[in-house]
């Protein structure tokens, strides 16, 4: 499938913002951050969602109609997707205002005190909001039979996975700038980092091993013969072998693995070592991780689809 | 939500013209519905003998075509170089001054300085008529370098041929082989039979290099190697002949098997037939024991054995010479299969499905017909057996033979003109040959004798001067080509460049891209059109081109006379041309114009400023003063084309245009002129068609019923039965001729050519350039063609947006192991070289290729520049021509490279290696790009605005 | 909208014959000039005369090589020689797991191909639309696109393992085959012309177009008849277009034993030609 730039900037900045907003709400609940870097991460969070949407919307040929994107949840994930996504933006805003007097209040742990149940409602719903948004993008890939690599069972996972590590590495950057105690999150950041590294090549091991499910012969209703190309309809692209036919050289893959498998994986599971090992690294050790976790991620979003053959290529 | 509500029956358009296809030369019936004054769609006219509704792709792109960006606009004169494309827009009134005065000097000095040459439609009705009124023998049109050996073969062997002049009985066959035919000119017809034999489950054979098109969907291919169809033909024979699986009755019934042939080895009447004092043919009547006419009926003609004539001469039938000949050993399937590339096993299956089908499953339509002789037949006996040739058999220099070859096989098997064999479509079958000769001298009124194409029947015709040396700037109908009935175009401008045989001083060419891929040698024929003398002047003086777009040979014009596109313009497809008639009817069309060019802004914005070449042309003639063209008071006798289709009578009644004849339009093709004819055609749907009565459709060689209706429709002069010759006599007289006999005699350096090729029987002969590269085999090891792409008509769709998607490039095709033996991977670059030259292009493999065959689609390789297409447009840069690589003389260098019978270019024979080279990012060679401003290249858009204005109309 | 209606008894869509197309791309042409002007129009073509000229197609016409299925194929036939690839590379190795000697013999052949939307039953590329811009008709199955919702998010093109969807990025909207709807039920028409444009123009009828939901019309006999098949079925879209595969080519029996009998010149007779020297001929 064709990397397009638009999509996969959308898909890392939403996924991290959704991871984001996921544990700043979860923070909330737990009482685990304080409230204003949380209320200062918050609107980061929502940056980032809101470039990535942007963002896809650059992707769309007629951006002015995406207010109707919104009617057909009942069949479409990209519908859910966008129904959840912008729908995550009122609890999140409830959510700040939920939390802004604390932050006023003097930087105390965010609450959410007994008598405060709205803002409890409002942390969880943008929670459920953050991971519905986040099942619906990955659902849209998964659901899609023409891209087997896209209906492999560590997609879904696999997203939500990495909307956790981006948020943690976010979040925890942001509580070592702000000085804030990191150790959970650092921990929950070392774990995603942890797990990316082993599910993430797993995914991958599992997609080269397997072609496409179909055959040539099967693509043109003739299952048992052995079919090759001789003459393509046009001897120049086309939409399909744009959109579709995109092939990663094995080489190109293999180098771009690697690269982020350092940047999502092992910067920051060394950062987070680093940090704990020598606090008064933290506050540039951690947001580079944030930095390299982003970049990486990107890259991997890359690679999902550059890597993901579409059954219509059986054709080409 | 609801669905939303469409519109199911929204207009097809404003009005719909119902005319005539000229995507390519198939000319099926369209109907074109216009919008607005735009074209909304075309489509197949469901009521057209030709096409019954379908349409083909490029028919489809008509609109791209007739919207093309490549149109002229206006006459232009050359400013710059000759090939720079620099020119200048001229008035009509200046241009037609130009060409009137150029021409009008050389016709006092001499006609023959006028070469006029023309392509693709080639309204030789028209064309060769004004020539002949010019006074120039210098005249052809594209055939000598399309397909003659094809016409020539079938018409002095059976007064019919192939091509589109003929076709398998699609209803009735059982086994169709196609010999060498990727598309043929009757694309749609053949398709439509194809699709009818899959319905009825009849086999299909191919016989093909390559497996494409029509041979994907043949039940067998036989991929044999380029240029040995004539063997394999004799090895068939030989097989039928071994297996006594031949239809005596009827070669003795239809064809010459039983005329005797005179045995006087060495004798001035060596090899013609033995003749009474009628000249009547003579056979052997077993049941007298004694000659007789061979015409006469109710005699036992004796088929083989040695007679003695009553003059004292021996003489033996025609039958056992072929069969002498094809009995020889070395034409059994087993002396043949290597070269071939054919199993001798497939070979004597194919031969037993032949006989099988021909004999075993045979047809009888209960049809009464009356022969020649009177006689009754209750029904109609069918061998269901067709074959159909195109060039793959004709673009070599055995085609000719090659094709006699076939012909003789239909023959054998008692398939011509039976049901389920091939069938002629009407004006054929002709006499044999044809009568009409070429013209050679002129009148006192400066008016040649005759048109200047015709039809030799022995040395005596020849267009040759009192040493015996061609008089044609193209050498046709010279003792090097003696039966080259369609000229000789591959050859114009190399003759025209060294003065050979005379100095020309212009060239006038109508629709044939001679400056690109209808040459061989592209390269060197660019250099003489440009070449200079010690003078500095061009050696090949002038140059008048008629185009409708920007092609590569525009740019070699000095003066350029821009055509109309097909939908702009009268045009006939007559029968005095190359007509669209089927076996069961004769028709014949016109094309009437649907725009009037100066509403259809050319891609300038300008108001186009362009006329029909034939309307042209008999302007200049006019203007000239030449006999036909002008009336007693010297004022032009026709006002354009269109008054000149109705008024002009080539004989007294007979016109261009058959139908609606007579003033008030009653009679069908011989009548008065008739003023309303084409309103007539046109309401018809711009065809007419005569349906041949139904017991008239087979057998026309001597079918009582069809002569009569065909001498009726004044296709045949006489009602004479056409009696197909196996063995030919005209052959028989030049080959005496080369052995000095008669009063024409072949310069000496002709004679051993002549006598080897005018074998009366047809031979087969390695391909001359094979034959005389030296070491061939293992410098050139392999053989390179081209093909037709169904979906493109030579050059001129390059232009065409929506055909060019489908190929802007092509590829070298190559069997994978071919690539293994010359270390080539797929996708690899390579330099292909001939004995004349080198290419370099990208190679593709294929295993659907004879593994010693190399081939590529034809004329998609573009020069820069050309046809308004972007300087780095695909068709220039990865596109390449074979042409550079097919030399326009053999490789000796003493003839054409051309069939040594008709001249018909060899395009096929070409030889080549090949070797990886490093990649490039363009083919080569490359040529000086042409200076034409290149199209608009942005977004194209085509019918948003008609669905916009539909929209709108729809509220309203 | 994209929720897909109750399947129609009335399943309209086209009959492809693989055995008879020649693959002249007149069907893909015709259908992009009915369409450039029609329902769907503009079919916008990027670059006309340029460098990479793209534009909007909805049929394509491919063209295959098919390997031979023995090895007993004719050695005349020598795209057979590489029969599975064995004598080059490994590219084109059999992908079918059927044992060969399960096959009928077949010998390797060119296929053409045209490939446009199947008209599916249960077609995902309108279940994943966001916007109900594609749907499928209630009353005949036609899968369209309306234009004016389409927020051109090409989602639909990935749900299509058919590449039945084209998108113009000029247009900023997704098309499609549309089954010819502005023609097929056009009152404007003449009744034979109520087909799909690529049908009407197939130069050798191996299109057909008609009810596929009812069994005795005659697309769905032919179906019957020739053995017709939905492309890869197990992806569960439930093609309605159905293309009918090759027929078993006949090369003959290669067996000389079985070929008709033929009839033996005697070699020892000489000359040959002294066999026809008693045949009783009249004329
Ligand atoms: N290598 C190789 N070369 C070949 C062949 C081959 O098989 N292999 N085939 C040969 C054969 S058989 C042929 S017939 C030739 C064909 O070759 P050409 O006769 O050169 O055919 P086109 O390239 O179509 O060029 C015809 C010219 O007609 C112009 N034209 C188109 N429409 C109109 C119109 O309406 N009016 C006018 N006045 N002009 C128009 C086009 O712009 C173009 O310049 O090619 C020959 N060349
Ligand atoms: N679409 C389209 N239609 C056209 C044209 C076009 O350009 N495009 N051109 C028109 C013109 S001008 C012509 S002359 C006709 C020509 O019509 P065709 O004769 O059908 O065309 P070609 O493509 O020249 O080639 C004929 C076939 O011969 C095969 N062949 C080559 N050498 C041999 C051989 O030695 N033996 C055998 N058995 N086969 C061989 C080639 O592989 C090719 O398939 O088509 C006309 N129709
Ligand atoms: S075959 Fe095609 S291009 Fe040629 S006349 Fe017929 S429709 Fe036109
Ligand atoms: S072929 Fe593709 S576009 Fe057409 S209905 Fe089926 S899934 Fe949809
Ligand atoms: S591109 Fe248009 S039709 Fe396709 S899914 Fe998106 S909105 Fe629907
Ligand atoms: S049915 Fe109509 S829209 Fe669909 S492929 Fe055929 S011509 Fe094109
Ligand atoms: S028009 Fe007919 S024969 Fe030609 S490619 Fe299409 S389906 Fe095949
Ligand atoms: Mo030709």
């Amino acid at each position: 499938m064709n990397p397009a730039f638009s999509v996969i900037v959308f898909s890392t900045l939403s996924g991290t913002g959704y991871g984001l907003l996921a544990l700043i709400a979860l923070a909330t609940l737990m009482q685990a951050a304080p409230a204003r870097t949380l209320l200062v991460l918050l609107p980061i969070a929502l940056a980032l969602v809101t470039i990535g949407l942007l963002s896809s919307l650059a992707h769309l040929g007629k951006p002015q109609r995406a207010w109707r994107a919104f009617s057909q949840w009942r069949t479409s994930w990209l519908s859910r997707e966008g129904v959840f996504a912008v729908a995550t933006y009122v609890p999140a805003f409830a959510l700040a205002a939920a939390l802004l007097p604390q932050a006023i209040d003097g930087g105390g742990v965010a609450t959410a005190s007994r008598g405060n149940a709205w803002a409890m409602l409002a942390a969880a719903l943008t929670l459920l909001g953050a991971i519905a948004t986040v099942v619906c993008t990955a659902m849209i890939y998964a659901s899609l039979k023409p891209v087997p690599a896209w209906r492999h069972a560590l997609v879904l996972p696999g997203y939500l996975l990495f909307a956790l590590l981006g948020g943690a590495a976010v979040l925890v950057a942001g509580l070592a700038v702000s000085g804030g105690a990191v150790g959970f999150w650092a921990a929950l950041l070392a774990l995603s980092a942890l797990v990316a590294l082993v599910i993430k090549p797993a995914y991958w091991r599992a997609i080269d091993a397997s072609p496409l499910p179909l055959t040539r012969g099967d693509a043109v209703g003739l299952p048992q013969r052995d079919v090759r190309v001789f003459e393509r309809p046009h001897t120049q692209g086309n939409f399909l072998t744009h959109e579709m036919g995109f092939v990663l050289a094995r080489k190109h893959a293999r180098r771009l693995r690697m690269i982020a498998l350092v940047l999502f994986g092992a910067v920051p599971l060394l950062a987070v070592a680093l940090a704990l090992a020598w606090p008064a690294s933290a506050p540039a050790a951690l947001p580079f991780a944030a930095f390299a976790a982003l970049i990486g991620t990107f890259v991997e979003r890359w690679l999902f689809f550059a890597q993901a053959r579409h059954l219509v290529a059986l054709y080409y | 939500m609801r669905e939303p509500e469409l519109d199911l029956s929204p207009t097809p358009g404003d009005e719909v013209r119902t005319t005539t296809c000229y995507m390519c030369a198939c000319r099926c019936g369209i109907k074109v519905w216009l919008q607005d004054g735009k074209i909304r769609y075309i489509q197949g006219n469901p009521a057209h003998p030709v096409n019954q509704g379908v349409l083909c792709a490029k028919g489809s792109a008509g609109i791209m075509q007739h919207y093309s960006p490549a149109r002229l606009e206006k006459p232009m004169l050359r400013v710059g170089p000759r090939g720079s494309g620099e020119f200048r827009e001229i008035e009509w009134d200046e241009a037609l001054s130009i060409a009137a005065g150029w021409l009008g000097d050389i016709r006092a000095r001499d006609p023959n300085e006028l070469a006029f040459f023309t392509g693709r439609d080639q309204s030789q009705a028209l064309t060769g008529w004004w020539a002949q009124q010019f006074g120039t023998i210098n005249y052809a049109a594209h055939g000598g370098f399309c397909s003659v050996n094809m016409a020539a073969g079938g018409l002095y062997t059976l007064g019919g041929s192939f091509w589109e002049f003929g076709e398998p009985d699609w209803e009735h066959t059982k086994l169709l082989m196609l010999w060498g035919v990727a598309e043929d000119h009757d694309s749609n017809p053949i398709k439509l039979g194809l699709g009818k034999l899959k319905t009825r489950g009849a086999k299909i054979i191919t016989v093909n290099p390559v497996r494409t098109g029509y041979g994907a969907i043949a039940d067998e291919w036989i991929g044999i190697r380029p240029g040995t169809d004539g063997l394999f033909a004799f090895a068939l024979i030989h097989e039928l002949l071994r297996m006594d699986r031949i239809d005596l009755d009827y070669l003795v019934r239809y064809a010459n098997a039983h005329w005797l042939v005179v045995r006087n080895e060495g004798g001035a009447d060596d090899g013609l037939f033995a003749r009474d004092e009628d000249d009547a043919p003579l056979c052997w009547n077993r049941a007298t024991n004694a000659p007789a006419r061979a015409d006469a009926i109710d005699v036992q003609p004796a088929v083989v054995g040695e007679v003695t004539l009553p003059d004292g001469r021996r003489a033996v039938p025609v039958f056992q010479l072929v069969a002498e000949r094809y009995l020889d050993p070395q034409y059994a399937p087993d002396a043949v299969s290597e070269r071939c590339g054919i199993p001798a096993a497939t070979i004597r299956r194919i031969a037993r499905e032949l006989a099988d089908t021909a004999f075993e499953q045979a047809i009888e339509l209960p049809i009464k017909w009356t022969d020649t002789h009177g006689r009754m037949h209750a029904t109609m006996t069918g061998r269901p057996v067709a074959m159909h040739a195109m060039r793959g058999i004709s673009a070599h220099s055995n085609g000719f033979h090659t094709c006699r070859a076939l012909h003789l096989l239909q023959l054998l098997l008692g398939a011509v003109d039976t049901p389920g064999s091939f069938r002629y479509q009407p004006p054929f079958p002709k006499p044999i040959p044809p009568p009409n000769r070429p013209g050679r001298t002129r009148q006192p009124n400066g008016v040649l004798d005759a048109a200047p194409l015709g039809f030799v029947h022995g040395p005596e015709d020849l267009v040759v001067d009192e040493h015996g040396h061609p008089r044609r700037i193209d050498h046709a109908f010279s003792w090097a080509y003696p039966l080259s009935a369609h000229g000789m175009m591959h050859t114009v401008i190399r003759n025209a460049w060294a003065g050979d045989p005379q100095r020309i001083d212009t060239l006038m060419m109508f629709m044939a891209n001679m400056g690109w891929n209808s040459s061989m040698n592209t390269a060197e024929t660019i250099g003489w059109l440009t070449d200079k003398d010690e003078a500095g002047e061009y050696r090949i003086p002038r140059i008048i081109y008629a185009d409708a777009y920007a092609s590569e040979t525009v740019a070699y014009a000095d003066l350029v006379l821009p055509d109309t596109t097909y939908l702009e313009r009268f045009d006939a497809i007559s029968l005095l041309d190359r007509p669209i008639s089927d076996a069961d009817g004769a028709a014949d069309a016109i094309r009437h114009p649907v725009f009037d060019p100066a509403t259809q802004p050319g891609p300038s914005g300008a108001q186009r400023d362009v006329r029909g070449f034939q309307s042209v042309l008999i302007d200049i003639g006019a203007r000239l003063g030449l006999p036909g063209l002008i009336d007693e008071t010297g004022a032009p006798r026709y006002r354009d084309y269109a008054d000149f289709l109705i008024r002009h009578e080539r004989a007294p009644g007979v016109g261009l245009l058959a139908g609606w004849r007579g003033e008030d339009g009653t009679l069908e093709a011989k009548g008065a002129p008739n003023p309303q004819q084409l309103d007539r055609y046109i309401a018809n749907g711009g065809f007419w068609r005569s349906e041949i009565p139904e017991t008239a459709r087979y057998y026309k060689m001597a079918n009582r019923g069809y002569l009569d209706w065909a001498q009726r429709m004044g296709f045949l002069a006489s009602g004479e039965p056409i009696v197909l010759q196996l063995y030919s006599e005209t052959m028989q007289k030049f080959r005496l001729a080369a052995q000095g006999h008669g009063a024409h005699v072949p310069p000496p350096e002709h004679r051993e050519r002549v006598a080897t090729y005018f074998d009366p029987l047809p031979i087969w002969y390695e391909p001359f350039e094979s034959a005389q590269v030296d070491d061939v085999d293992t410098r050139f090891p392999l053989s390179a063609i081209t093909q037709r792409p169904m979906f493109m008509y030579h050059a001129w769709h390059a232009q065409n947006t929506w055909l060019r998607q489908i190929a802007a490039r092509n590829w070298l095709y190559l069997h994978p192991d071919t690539g293994a033996r010359f270390g080539v991977v797929d996708g690899q670059w390579i330099a292909v070289r001939s004995h004349i030259g080198e290419i370099r292009v990208q190679a593709k493999f294929a295993s659907n290729v004879q593994p010693d065959t190399v081939w590529t689609w034809n004329a998609i390789g573009k020069r820069r520049g050309a046809w308004r297409l972007a300087k780095d447009a695909p068709e220039g840069r990865e596109g390449f021509l074979l042409n550079h690589l097919i030399s326009d003389i053999t490789p000796r260098g003493d003839y054409a490279n051309a069939d040594p019978v008709t001249g018909q270019a060899a395009w096929f024979d070409l030889r080549v290696s090949i070797e990886p080279v490093a990649a490039a990012d363009a083919s080569a060679p490359q040529f000086a790009p042409i200076a034409f401003t290149g199209a608009d290249n942005k977004p194209l858009r085509y019918g948003a605005d008609l669905r916009r204005a539909r929209a709108l109309g729809d509220k309203s | 909208m994209t929720a897909l209606p109750p399947p129609s008894p009335k399943k309209l869509g086209l009959v492809i014959d693989l055995d008879t197309c020649v693959g002249c791309h007149a069907c893909a042409v015709a259908c992009k000039q009915w369409n450039a002007a029609g329902f769907a129009a503009p079919l916008t073509d990027e670059q006309p005369y340029g460098r990479d000229p793209v534009g909007v197609w909805f049929n394509r016409v491919h063209s295959y090589e098919l390997a031979a299925t023995d090895f007993d194929t004719p050695a005349h036939d020598p795209g057979a020689h590489d029969a599975l690839g064995m004598s080059t590379s490994n590219t084109h190795a059999c992908a079918s797991t059927v044992p060969l000697a399960q096959l009928d013999a077949q010998p390797a052949m060119t296929l053409h191909f045209p490939r446009s939307c199947l008209h599916c039953e249960t077609p995902a590329c309108v279940t994943v639309c966001p916007t109900g811009a594609s749907y499928k008709r209630a009353e005949d199955g036609i899968v369209l696109v309306d234009e004016s919702k389409c927020i051109g998010c090409k989602l639909c093109s990935w749900a299509c393992p058919y590449g039945a969807r084209e998108y113009s990025a000029v247009e900023g909207v997704m098309k499609k085959c549309t089954l010819c709807v502005d023609r097929i039920y056009n009152e404007q028409l003449d009744e034979a012309e109520r087909q799909p444009a690529c049908v009407q123009a197939c130069p050798t009828r191996a299109r057909h177009f008609g009810d596929l939901g009812d069994p005795e019309s005659k697309v769905s006999k032919l179906v019957a008849e020739r053995g017709g098949v939905g492309l890869m079925p197990e992806l569960g879209y439930e093609p309605v277009n159905r293309y009918l595969p090759p027929r078993p080519r006949r090369a003959g029996p290669v067996d000389e034993a079985q070929a008709p009998a033929e009839e033996t010149l005697d070699a020892n007779a000489l000359p040959p030609v002294l066999r026809w020297l008693d045949r009783v001929l009249s004329r």
